[in-house]
């Protein structure tokens, strides 16, 4: 365990996306997830990248387009409010098919709402946020190993779609500490890509970088070229977990946090002869649909908990094509359910069941 | 074994340093483990809590909401979390900041005058090492060796000059009868 060391998670993602390659980050503070720019702030100047706080999200998010559009690891992060502020450049960088990181430690809202951990932007990030017909690929850790991991296969995963991609955490994630152990640091000796622009030096044709697209013959032949990538992501992308699932007659859809407080009602349950097991997405987009479905199959009944008044559940009703019945154990503006409140979540589900 | 620990006091009390000697101590010792502090507007002269999970197994929520283990160094903190202890864990109580007893028959109770050992040793700052030594003694969740290690590791570089003190005050509570 001597390679491990302990970080709260939102250094895990800083130093993580360091070790990934990432030498570009703009941001602007904001409760609770300030420890990633303190901690850029610091790294960034002593490796020769470039850590600039913003005057704004909004300036924040549009710096990250235009490194993103050199073909140049960059990210920015934020909470609730602050990505709220982002949408409009997440919408031109994925108009413009480009990868970037956008991390949203949660907080709650609406509004300005609190600074206390919240699940809620969960529509905001899987359902676009900004306009057009676009999807960010979303990955949810729910814990601070996971925020590392996350954090390069983001990188990754962007790079390979040409797609912004944001690690959906939430303060409890970002403000907690627990052993990591960390990627070796990967050199990106950096690939000329071949739609980036970075100079012709009158060698070449030029690159455009671009959404606006004025015929609309045009746009609609982009918008479904961009379709045909994100149902490969969605045929290759899927990452979940499955905990408990094997007999299990009931199943609870959780992720993050409220994943980490299903898991103790789960094995609470279980010890009163309950057979309950845990479905936790990794990806909310592509969402796991497929298990879910089969999973109809075998279980009576399902339980989505969330930091939310109920924003997954539409996913896992979809999902299952509404075959069996999904509860909700919710909180919200910041609250955490306790396991006792998701375990009678869990027994009012199998008395509504039997 | 899992042991679910929850330290509560005023924010400037070294609340959340004291839950980190003990997740360092957990992670010299191979441990899984988690750490997570309250944080927000009540860590500003209001109170400060953090929560600690050790344990062999993975760790579910990282939130302590029945602690096997309380350590309090205000009023307000035992008063709002003395009910949600376990049956049979321990309550430590600085006693020289609290001047009321711990209600519940159920549990073990002890009581340190935290606060004036640190005083009357010099070193004002560390009621709340002192208050861990005393757990670790009672406690069986980390053994009392390796806590050099841990405390070299809380302990930045640049506050090398506090090892000592912090191993002292460790000693005051261990050996305090």
């Amino acid at each position: 365990m001597s390679d491990k060391v302990l970080m709260k998670g939102n250094e895990a993602i800083a130093e993580a996306a360091i070790r990934a390659g990432c030498r570009h980050y703009f941001g602007y503070p904001i409760t609770p997830q300030t420890e990633v720019a303190a901690y850029m702030a610091k790294r960034m100047p002593k490796i020769g990248g470039v850590f600039l706080q913003a005057e704004s999200e909004i300036a924040a998010i549009n710096m990250v387009y235009g490194v993103a559009g050199t073909g140049r690891r960059v990210m920015t992060s934020s909470s609730s409010p602050g990505v709220s502020l982002k949408q409009e450049g997440i919408s031109y960088i994925a108009g413009s098919d480009l990868p970037c990181l956008i991390v949203n430690v949660q907080r709650g809202g609406p509004g300005l709402g609190g600074i206390q951990p919240s699940q809620s932007d969960y529509f905001q990030a899987t359902k676009g946020g900004g306009h057009g017909d676009y999807h960010l690929i979303v990955l949810a850790p729910s814990s601070v190993q996971e925020m590392a991991d996350m954090t390069s296969k983001a990188f990754d995963l962007a790079d390979k779609y040409r797609m912004p991609a944001m690690l959906l955490a939430d303060g409890t994630i970002g403000q907690m500490m627990e052993p990591v152990k960390l990627a070796e640091p990967v050199e990106h000796p950096f690939v000329e890509k071949e739609w980036a622009v970075t100079g012709t030096k009158m060698q070449r044709e030029h690159h455009i970088v671009n959404s606006l697209y004025l015929v609309p013959e045009q746009l609609e032949k982009k918008n479904f070229e961009r379709y045909e990538r994100y149902k490969k992501v969605e045929e290759n992308e899927v990452i979940y977990e499955s905990f408990m699932m094997d007999d299990a007659e009931y199943c609870v859809v959780a992720f993050g946090i409220a994943a980490r407080v299903s898991k103790n009602a789960v094995v609470a349950a279980r010890k009163e002869g309950i057979k309950v097991g845990l479905i936790r997405p990794v990806t909310l987009w592509p969402f796991p649909k497929k298990v879910l479905s089969e999973t109809a199959e075998k279980v009576k009944g399902f339980l989505s908990v969330e930091l939310s008044m109920g924003q997954m559940i539409e996913d896992v009703k979809l999902a299952t094509s509404c075959r069996r019945p999904v509860g909700l154990c919710r909180r919200s503006g910041g609250m955490i359910p306790s396991p006792d409140e998701v375990l009678e979540a869990i027994k009012n589900m199998q008395r509504g069941e039997e | 074994m899992t042991t679910q620990i929850l330290i509560a006091g005023f924010g400037g009390q070294g609340i959340l340093f004291a839950g980190k000697f003990l997740a360092n101590k957990g992670l010299v010792e191979g441990k899984q483990l988690s750490w997570l502090p309250s944080y927000g507007p009540e860590m500003r002269g209001g109170t400060a809590n953090c929560s600690v999970v050790l344990s062999d197994e993975p760790i579910g929520s990282p939130i302590v909401t029945k602690p096997d283990v309380l350590i309090v160094m205000n009023l307000p903190s035992l008063d709002k979390y003395e009910d949600a202890v376990v049956p049979g864990g321990k309550i430590f109580v600085d006693s020289t900041l609290i001047e009321r007893k711990v209600r519940r028959r159920d549990v073990d109770a002890y009581y340190i005058p935290a606060t004036q050992l640190a005083q009357q040793n010099g070193i004002p700052t560390l009621a709340n090492m002192i208050l861990l030594g005393k757990v670790m003694r009672e406690s069986d969740f980390t053994p009392y060796e390796g806590i050099e290690e841990a405390v070299r590791t809380v302990v930045s570089a640049k506050h090398a000059d506090l090892f000592d003190v912090n191993l002292k005050a460790l000693e005051l509570g261990h050996s305090f009868e």
